[in-house]
């Protein structure tokens, strides 16, 4: 049985991006009656809570920084790949978003004179990270979910598992869902919709993010339909905690840290003279990588890996404690090092998502033909605008999600003002096909012949050996040829617990399912991309191909996988040249 | 020690029994993941972060409520560890409880800022000026990830369901000790009810087991001198801090973008 829910705007997503945007559209709209927030996890559980080091904005323009300044910092960080006219916009709404933080609650770290402290971080020509100690997301997720405490008209909906996206001719219907409390299948009916699910680090296996960070939000579209974009271009954050993966902050080097390799020697020095560990975040994981595979990493036996150091020790006991808590945190409860001491051991990290689905400079998602589907929005990690083309600046992120947030929110209360069109029903036969394929097929009473968790193992394995850091021909293909492999796999994998209440195994077929197909676009568009261009590194073709590759990737699902476009990048500002630091 | 026994009470009260191969540096989410992916795909606990800033793996272990992914099973001293869902909370499956009341307290004690001008706090151009020092009167009391240890350990919670708990009061407390709020007579009220902050009798185990030394025992505390100035010295409000001047400074010779290439510079 399908129970139908109405809301007129459902966010599916309770990250930044999705507060952001329900914070937006209750205060903003005239006639929102009722607004939804569908989260898998409860609220305040999302990955965004894990965002660490700042948030990047151009407070302060009469002591030295301007909106031009981080405007180029962000497209020479995209490796040229950013559409310039996104960017812009989003630079001159970050320092909109910092002070509206600050007036609904964020404890920004503050300068004597009682304005609001900012830190250096990679690729950044100015000190514009804006913080709160070192954990920035947190901070910015406790105050939206507090402002949220203080709207009416809104429904949470925590531990709902969205399961596809209802598009109809062109127009958004709704989402069909899970309850894991109940195990009862949904449709939430609406007249709009936000996707602001996150990225998709958990394809790899030494990641930063968190396990529910499967890039759901990003599947669900390509299954719909949508092309999604720019997938093959994934950040490697450069501190990742060994043996974890979990996030040392950028931060830590902001407050002067440093990479260290077993000769003791600052390496940075050879890469990026001029920036130094402040390089950004694709430049610095390629020189770390580059020192493990000559032999300068220090061994770890029991995994057979190598990592590098992250210095911090001479920062001293009370610049620590006070601007990076966290990570001492951190760092002492999960391999017992406390960084006042020794050396923190770091490697680079899957982090951050620079591709999703394809939105225009609105965050309106658009369709194969680029038109924008009538009612459905993508915000944060999960869309692709693109600002970060193929390498985000670190604090960039956090930003893009309040400012698209912001815009998102701005959008849907202008699209519902202006509007009577009510909520319209779906074809059912359609939602019934969903619900047999979640509750009908994966349940299916028979053995299962593959096991979802060595699928997914064997997923992140490959990812992590072949679509890492560097990159080349001869390992993209071979992970491919494993992932076709993993997914005729996939077909023989079923649900083996039996329950309907909170049926985690359930969620983790579906996830991987999603998983899978991501994956091969990610590799498929590796191997497709002949240059090396910010997070995307090939070693048989290492400099970046203006004339042949300056244009984004878009993915379209087909019954054989992944069919490729491509489309050009918007430049309206700065002409692509030579990238050096 | 080369094995490790989880004994996990089940829905319904009964204990199960898993045996894996320990691994140094094991969590005991690692060993939950594990008995999930490689024993029994039916067992119920929430994860998500690995990192202890989520708050979603709250569970009692080994007698005290804790946060799976950094609880290092090598602390615990022993193989066999014992493992149960949040106590003062109802059971959904397995080690999955019911957080719903919890969240709801959170909500009641209004928790965001409040200022009498709202046009100003909602659409301002510029910050509230605050000082560090007064950043750090509440910043411990922000720190709270909603994970739910403290209520769980709370003999108040235990017994009067309708007690606010020590959550909510520190995040009430939170707001009062913020210098840009103005909503301190509201909470006052809010706080200063049957089931509110006098239930408190300082047993001091919310402290205790707080995964981010929010130390809510402390906040109560704080939060019974607030009511006290009102009640008993009659104080009637507090104002809260104004927006920061704008910036006055001479401009700086900093780092210059090049100059654009395109007639751009314009938003579109």
């Amino acid at each position: 049985m399908v129970e139908t829910i109405d809301h007129d705007v459902v966010i599916v997503g309770s990250g930044l991006a999705g507060l952001r945007a329900a914070v937006e559209v209750l205060s903003r709209s005239k006639s929102v009656r009722s607004l939804a927030v569908v989260s898998k996890l409860a609220l305040m559980r999302s990955h965004s809570v894990s965002a660490e080091g700042g948030t990047a904005a151009v407070l302060y323009p009469d002591d030295g920084d301007s909106l031009e300044l981080h405007a180029w910092d962000t497209i020479k960080g995209s490796d040229f790949l950013a559409d310039q006219d996104t960017v812009w916009k989003f630079v001159n709404l970050c320092p909109v978003e910092i002070r509206q933080m600050e007036r609904w609650g964020c404890p920004w770290s503050r300068k004597d004179d009682g304005r609001i402290a900012q830190r250096p971080f990679g690729g950044h020509s100015y000190n514009r990270a804006t913080f709160a100690q070192d954990k920035v997301g947190f901070f910015e997720m406790r105050a939206l979910y507090d402002k949220l405490q203080e709207h009416q008209n809104w429904a949470r909906y925590d531990e709902v598992f969205v399961t596809s996206i209802v598009i109809e001719n062109g127009v958004f219907k709704g989402f069909t869902a899970i309850e894991l409390k109940t195990g009862k299948f949904l449709f939430f009916r609406a007249r709009a919709g936000i996707i602001a699910t996150g990225g998709a680090g958990q394809i790899w296996k030494f990641t930063a993010t968190s396990v529910s960070t499967t890039g759901d939000g990003i599947g669900l579209a390509y299954r719909a339909g949508l092309p999604i974009e720019d997938m093959e271009f994934m950040q490697f954050h450069p501190t990742g905690l060994f043996p974890t993966g979990v996030l040392i902050t950028e931060g830590a080097r902001g407050e002067g840290g440093y990479l260290v390799n077993n000769k003791g020697e600052r390496f940075m020095e050879k890469y990026a003279p001029s920036k130094m560990e402040l390089a950004p975040r694709d430049i610095v994981s390629r020189s770390m990588i580059k020192e493990i595979n000559e032999g300068r990493g220090f061994n770890d036996d029991e995994s057979g890996l190598s990592y590098l150091h992250l210095d911090l020790r001479h920062l001293g006991k009370e610049k620590i404690d006070s601007k990076l808590p966290f990570i001492k945190e951190l760092s002492m409860k999960f391999i017992g090092v406390d960084p006042v001491e020794e050396p923190i051991r770091i490697k680079p990290t899957a982090h951050y998502t620079m591709g999703g689905v394809r939105v225009d400079v609105d965050g309106r998602v658009l369709d194969a033909d680029a038109k924008p589907v009538k009612g459905l929005w993508s915000a944060g990690e999960s869309a692709c605008v693109s600002i970060h083309g193929a390498n985000r600046l670190g604090a960039n992120s956090t930003a893009e999600c309040l400012v698209y947030g912001r815009i998102v929110g701005q959008g849907i209360a202008a699209y519902l003002d202006s509007s009577d069109s009510p909520i319209a029903d779906a074809d059912t036969s359609r939602l019934a096909a969903e619900e047999n394929r979640v509750f009908g097929e994966l349940f299916r009473n028979e053995t299962a012949d593959a096991d979802v968790y060595q699928v997914k193992a064997k997923l992140r394995e490959v990812m992590d050996k072949d679509v890492y850091v560097f990159r080349d021909e001869a390992g993209l293909s071979e992970a491919v040829r494993e992932i076709e492999e993993l997914k005729r796999a996939f077909q023989k994998v079923r649900v083996t617990d039996g329950g309907r209440v909170f049926n985690y195994n359930l969620q983790d077929v579906l996830e991987v399912g999603i998983m899978l197909e991501l994956a091969e676009v990610v590799a498929r568009g590796a191997l497709n991309r002949k240059e090396s261009r910010g997070g995307h590194s090939r070693t048989d073709y290492p400099s970046r191909d203006d004339t042949n590759w300056l244009k984004h990737t878009l993915a379209l699902r087909t019954p054989d996988g992944p069919s490729f476009s491509f489309a050009p990048v918007t430049i309206t500002l700065w002409k692509p040249v030579e990238r050096k630091y | 020690m080369d094995k490790v026994t989880l004994k996990i009470v089940r829905t319904g009260g009964k204990e199960a029994s898993y045996e894996l191969k320990y691994k140094k540096g094991m969590t005991v989410l690692d060993a939950l993941t594990e008995v999930r992916e490689k024993q029994d795909s039916a067992l119920g606990y929430r994860h998500s972060c690995r990192m202890g800033i989520c708050g979603s793996c709250g569970m009692t272990i080994e007698g005290l409520p804790r946060l799976a992914c950094q609880t290092q099973v090598s602390s615990l001293n022993t193989d066999t560890i014992g493992i149960e869902p949040l106590h003062n909370m109802a059971v959904i499956r397995d080690l999955v409880v019911d957080l719903g009341p919890f969240f709801g307290f959170h909500t009641s004690v209004n928790p965001y800022l409040v200022r009498k001008d709202i046009q100003e706090r909602d659409s301002a151009d510029r910050e509230y000026r605050m000082l560090q020092s007064e950043v750090n009167r509440f910043l411990q009391f922000d720190y709270c990830i909603m994970c739910g240890l403290c209520y769980a350990a709370c003999p108040t919670a235990a017994l009067d369901p309708m007690y606010t708990g020590p959550q909510a009061i520190a995040q009430a407390y939170r707001y009062m000790a913020d210098p840009r709020d103005e909503g301190w007579k509201q909470r006052v009220d809010l706080l200063d009810t049957a089931h509110g902050l006098w239930r408190c009798h300082t047993a001091g185990a919310c402290s205790f087991v707080c995964p981010k030394d929010v130390d809510p025992a402390k906040a109560i505390q704080l939060a019974r001198m607030e009511v006290l100035k009102a009640r008993v010295l009659r104080r009637k409000e507090r104002g809260g801090s104004q927006l920061v001047p704008p910036v006055t400074t001479p401009a700086k010779q900093g780092v210059k973008a090049p100059p654009f290439d395109f007639q751009g510079g314009t938003e579109k």
